[in-house]
Formats: C-alpha cells, sequence, structure tokens
C-alpha cells in the first residue's frame, strides 16, 4: 500500500469514522501534563506534544487489573473455587503513539508471550489493538531512541506511522491491519512524490537533532557476573531515594504483583504493578531478602535493562530511549550514564 | 496447564498429617476436584506448584509426592506467613487451588546409570521425597544404581515423615543416614551430627555420582566442600532454590538471579550454574 495522505483539517472526520468501529485514544492535556484517554471530541485533539508523561503501557497492561474472583459463601456449591471474569476486548485504536513506546510493547511483549507461556489478558489485547504512530519532528534533549536500535520514525510495533507536515500528515500502512484501518477510516489519497520527499527530510532532520547517545557496543560481550560485581553500583545508587518513578513511568518495565482482596463474602485475585526498587518486592516469607540493600535494588534495575534482557532474548536492551526516567528522576540519576559506566569500565 | 496459566485447579484437602512436634510444618493431601484436570496434571520430582487459597493469596510450594503416587498431591509446608497460616488452619475436606507443575527438575536423563547421592536438611526434604518415592519405585529403581540418603534435622522430633524414613532405612535397595544435631534420646538408633560432618564420615567417593542437595543455606554452605573433597563435579551438585514468587510462570519479575527466573528456570540448578551467576539469593 502506498503512502497516504490525510489533510489536518480532515483528520476530525477520520477520527469520527473511527469512533464508530473502535474505541478511540488519543493524546490529552490533563493539569499541564499529556496521558491517553478515551476520544471525545474529535474536533478538540490535540496532537501538538512531545511525549505523554506515563508511557501507554497500561492500555495493555493496566496499573490494576482483575485477574479472578471468587465467593468465600459457604452456601454457594462454587465457594473457593477461583474463576476468570468475563472481559470486553473491544477493538481500540490509539492514535498519535510515539515510535519509541510502541517499539517498547515489542520489547515487553517477548516476557508476556513466550514459547512456554502465555499471559492471555496482555496477547488479547494487544490482539485488539491497532496503533497509529506519530514520528517526532521534534525530539527532545533527553532523547536517545538512535542509540538503542530505536528512533523518532521507528516503525516497529506500529500499524500506522504519521508524519506531521504542516498542513497535512502523510499516513504510512506498516501492517496489514494498519491497510485496513485506512481503508474503513476512507483515507485513500495517495501520498505526492513531494509529499514523500518532505516526510523523508523531516526524518533526516529529526534523527540529526538527537544529540544524545549512549554506548552499547560492549555490553554483550561483557560477562554478567563482571558487571555485577562492578565497583560502580554504590556510586549510581548513592542519590537513589527508591521511590520508584523510574519504573513506574518506564514503557518496559512490567514487573507485577498478585493479591487477593476480599469484601465481606466476595474476592478477587487481582494484578498490581510492582517495582524492584522496594525492598518488599523480594522478601521471603521467612524475612530472608535477597535484594535487602538500596544498591543492590538499583543495580537489579539496570542489569535488568542493559544486560539480563539483552542476554535473555537477543533482542537488544530493555530501554527505548524515551528518556522519561531522565527527565523525572528526583534525584538525577541518568541511565545514559550508567550506560556509559556499564559499556565502558 | 490450562489456557490461563495463573487458573488453579481446584483440590480438596483430603488429609493433614502434622509432621514436627512443632506443629509447624504439615503436609496436605490434595485431590483434585475435576477428573480433567488430574490427567492433565503430569509432573516429575522436583517441580513446585502455586498453592492458591482464595483470599490469601498463593505460595510456592515444592511438590512432595512422587508421580508414581496415583490419585494425590502431598505438600509439606511451613508455617511462616499470612498464606501458610491461614492453610495450616485448615481443615479436612476444606477447597484449595493447585497452579502447577511449575519449573524444572532434578536431572533424572543425566542420572540414569549413575548413584544417586540425596542429602537434605530439615524442612527442605520434600522434593527429595518425592525423588527417592520415584527412584524406589519397582519401575524406575533399575535405571539408578547406589540410592544413598543423608537427612538431618535438629532433633528427632523436626525430621519429615519419620515412617517413610524408618521404612527405607530397612530396605536393602537404598543406604539410609539419617541424623541430629543433638537429641536427649539415649535409644536413638540413628545418628547424631551436622549433616556435612556425617556426609563426610559416610560418603567416600564421587564416582559415577550425582548429588542433590536441599537444606538450609548453612548446611549447603559447609556440605559444598565435603562433596567437592571427595571429587564431585559442580555439574553434578544439583541444589534447588527459594524465592519470592508471584506468577511461577516466568513473567512478574520478582524471583531472577541474574537472567534467569528461580519459577521457570529453576528451581533446580547445578553448583556449576550458580557459579556463573549473581551471588544474589
Amino acid at each position: 500500500m502506498s503512502d497516504k495522505v490525510i489533510k489536518k483539517e480532515e483528520l476530525p472526520n477520520v477520527l469520527k469514522i473511527l469512533k464508530e468501529t473502535y474505541e478511540v485514544f488519543v493524546p490529552v492535556k490533563e493539569k499541564g501534563f499529556y496521558r491517553f484517554k478515551v476520544l471525545e471530541d474529535e474536533n478538540k485533539v490535540d496532537l501538538n506534544f512531545t511525549n505523554t508523561r506515563l508511557s501507554p503501557k497500561s492500555l495493555l497492561f493496566p496499573q490494576s487489573e482483575r485477574m479472578f474472583e471468587y465467593s468465600l459463601d459457604e452456601a454457594d456449591e462454587d465457594a473457593y473455587v477461583i474463576k476468570e471474569p468475563p472481559k470486553d476486548y473491544a477493538p481500540t485504536v490509539v492514535v498519535g503513539m510515539r515510535p519509541c513506546d510502541a517499539k517498547a510493547l515489542r520489547l515487553v511483549d517477548v516476557n508476556f508471550v513466550n514459547p512456554e507461556f502465555k499471559d492471555p489478558w496482555w496477547a488479547r489485547r494487544l490482539e485488539s489493538l491497532t496503533l497509529i504512530g506519530l514520528g517526532c519532528k521534534e525530539p527532545c534533549s533527553t532523547c536517545f531512541c538512535t542509540s538503542v536500535n530505536c528512533g523518532p520514525f521507528n516503525e516497529e510495533g506500529l500499524d500506522v506511522l504519521l508524519f506531521d507536515l504542516g498542513k497535512n500528515y502523510m499516513a504510512r500502512a506498516i501492517t496489514e491491519k494498519g491497510a485496513q484501518l485506512l481503508k474503513l477510516a476512507g483515507v485513500s489519497e495517495d501520498a505526492t512524490s513531494d509529499l514523500n520527499k518532505q516526510a523523508e527530510e523531516s526524518k533526516a532532520k529529526a534523527e540529526k537533532q538527537i544529540i544524545s547517545h549512549v554506548p552499547t557496543d560492549k555490553l554483550k560481550e561483557k560477562k554478567a557476573i563482571d558487571l555485577f560485581d562492578a565497583s560502580f553500583w554504590d556510586e549510581v545508587a548513592f542519590a537513589c531515594l527508591n521511590c520508584g518513578t523510574c519504573t513506574f513511568l518506564c514503557p518496559t518495565c512490567w514487573c507485577f504483583d498478585i493479591q487477593d482482596e476480599v469484601n465481606k463474602k466476595k474476592g478477587d485475585r487481582i494484578r498490581n504493578w510492582d517495582s524492584c526498587m522496594f525492598p518488599l518486592f523480594t522478601l521471603h516469607a521467612s524475612g530472608h531478602n535477597p535484594r535487602s540493600e538500596k544498591v543492590q535494588r538499583v543495580r537489579q534495575r539496570f542489569m535488568h535493562k542493559l544486560k539480563y534482557y539483552l542476554d535473555k532474548y537477543d533482542n537488544g536492551v530493555a530501554c527505548v530511549g524515551c528518556g522519561r526516567c531522565v527527565n523525572y528522576c528526583p534525584v538525577n540519576i541518568d541511565i545514559r550514564e550508567v550506560f556509559k559506566l556499564m559499556n565502558e569500565t | 496447564m490450562p489456557d490461563n496459566p495463573y487458573l488453579p485447579y481446584p483440590v480438596r484437602i483430603q488429609q493433614i498429617i502434622t509432621e514436627t512436634e512443632d506443629r509447624n510444618l504439615k503436609t496436605f493431601k490434595l485431590g483434585f476436584l475435576n477428573k480433567d484436570d488430574e490427567e492433565q496434571f503430569k509432573y516429575i520430582p522436583g517441580q513446585f506448584c502455586e498453592l492458591s487459597m482464595a483470599g490469601k493469596g498463593e505460595i510456592p510450594i515444592g511438590i512432595a509426592s512422587s508421580p508414581t503416587e496415583k490419585g494425590f498431591l502431598l505438600f509439606t509446608v511451613n508455617k511462616t506467613g499470612v498464606a501458610t497460616k491461614y492453610l495450616h488452619n485448615m481443615d479436612e475436606g476444606g477447597i484449595i487451588g493447585v497452579r502447577g507443575p511449575l519449573g524444572n527438575w532434578f536431572p533424572w536423563k543425566e542420572m540414569e546409570g549413575k548413584n544417586v547421592l540425596v542429602i537434605g536438611g530439615g524442612f527442605a526434604f520434600t522434593t527429595l521425597r518425592s525423588s527417592i518415592v520415584y527412584m524406589l519405585h519397582p519401575e524406575n529403581r533399575n535405571r539408578f544404581r547406589d540410592i544413598t540418603l543423608v537427612y538431618g534435622a535438629r532433633s528427632p522430633g523436626l525430621l519429615l515423615y519419620r515412617k517413610e524414613l524408618a521404612e527405607w532405612e530397612k530396605r536393602n535397595d537404598i543406604h539410609v543416614h539419617i541424623t541430629v544435631d543433638a537429641t536427649d534420646d539415649p535409644d536413638w538408633p540413628y545418628n547424631v551430627g551436622f549433616v556435612p560432618a556425617v556426609t563426610e564420615q559416610k560418603i567416600k567417593t564421587s564416582e559415577n555420582s550425582y548429588a542433590l542437595v536441599c537444606g538450609p543455606p548453612i548446611m549447603i554452605k559447609f556440605t559444598q566442600p565435603v562433596l567437592e573433597k571427595v571429587g564431585f563435579e559442580p555439574e553434578r551438585i544439583i541444589m534447588s532454590l527459594e524465592m519470592r514468587m508471584k506468577c511461577g510462570i516466568g513473567i512478574c519479575g520478582r524471583c531472577n538471579i541474574g537472567d534467569k527466573y528461580v519459577c521457570k528456570d529453576g528451581p533446580v540448578f547445578s553448583l556449576a550454574q550458580l557459579n556463573e551467576l549473581p551471588k544474589e539469593y
């Protein structure tokens, strides 16, 4: 399918058509920050954002999710039997996802869907989702996506990629799912070769604007145990408060906890996001804790992203260079510095 | 496993056996509510399950029964936290869930035709019980050569499966060395001494042998040099690890040691494998 054009004034109309078939998510500005929310008024959609503060991972992997339900009422025939409640997996479109966040979903997917086990909730949501990405024509100073197999116009994980070209968007269908969606939305006008050229220029310009780079070339060959025993971890962890902001915002952090919650005679089994920054994460019932020290937990986070993941899946590092953790860390711990320490010492 | 790997099979507690004199360890004999689930549940000694108590949560526990024992599963549970305390207070007939079998198993293929030395300490004897029952089964006994057991606890009343230990002791197809750290029983018929010391006394060769070692960290720490001294290679010293777990299927992210998840890539590791991993367990 050749690249298509959507005139900016036609975008509300396109969204309106999509709304008839899909649940549509768009970035919405709230209290100074953008986040993905269900589209209400297609005439008020604002795609002039850098990125959402929270990563969109919660669209597939909600911060809190009911897994099962059960009755604790002895009078019920199926008391104490744990059951899966029905769930809705309506077709959903996300409009305006940044390429780094889409790539992150691909990185996380190998965890949730692996050769032995398939996480049913993640897998079903991913199937129901169509992702319309928006290339970053103005990347910010903390972006370093081009160093980690990604980029401001990276296509991996997206179904459609939009190029913002002034009065028009150029829409590139990346998957069959994306092509079908464009067809359904009535986007049929082919992009002119001139528009195509503009898109390529915009992409090249954005890539050049990314001035932050991290080295990754030696991470693979280093031994995990040597990196684990490296002398720099105390320094990296020194200022850390173990607040968990980095894991909360990170598009590739997926750890979760499972808890039972009971109200009178009904109970739910729920999974909640968890964080390797918290000492409870690894605390045994006996009191033993393999990561009781702050430095062990900080090391775990970086080792997981930049070494264990790399070794386990041979899928690159578990970082897409979005820069969220750099921007929001209250004590300015900078993963770009840790890349350098791990790659070069 | 069912299509949803987080969904437990419902089981009924058929019997509860108090194992130790401090009443902190009980064995739960579980039967499947649905025949189909029972047929689907195929396990190998060394694996574990998540026991699932509605309203309380899940706990990872080694399977103490052997697949050669049909119609039930056994789990021996130490009373430690919220879920185990609740389970200890349940009655026979109660309904819980079982999710599994999870994790890997002892290297049964590699151990065929070999001598097997089993070393256990305290309540870390559950999957070792499974292994011994499995090996002693008439269908399997010929697959292995000499089987030797060294099993110890702090006192006689803290040994698990005492009736079975006494029966194994009488058999001639397994060498059994039972020991306690100390006892005031003048008629105690077995050994007195720590597991590493008794191992050193009784085990003189590593020829053609594998060692399965499960116990508290302090026991493992002092047993390891004893085994190395008689020539056990790190590839043939096999251990089973514990870790805080939730999902049990390598997804939730908490039980890793380096790039290995104890729940999925373990819980069974050889010493050679552990030597390659960070010491974070």
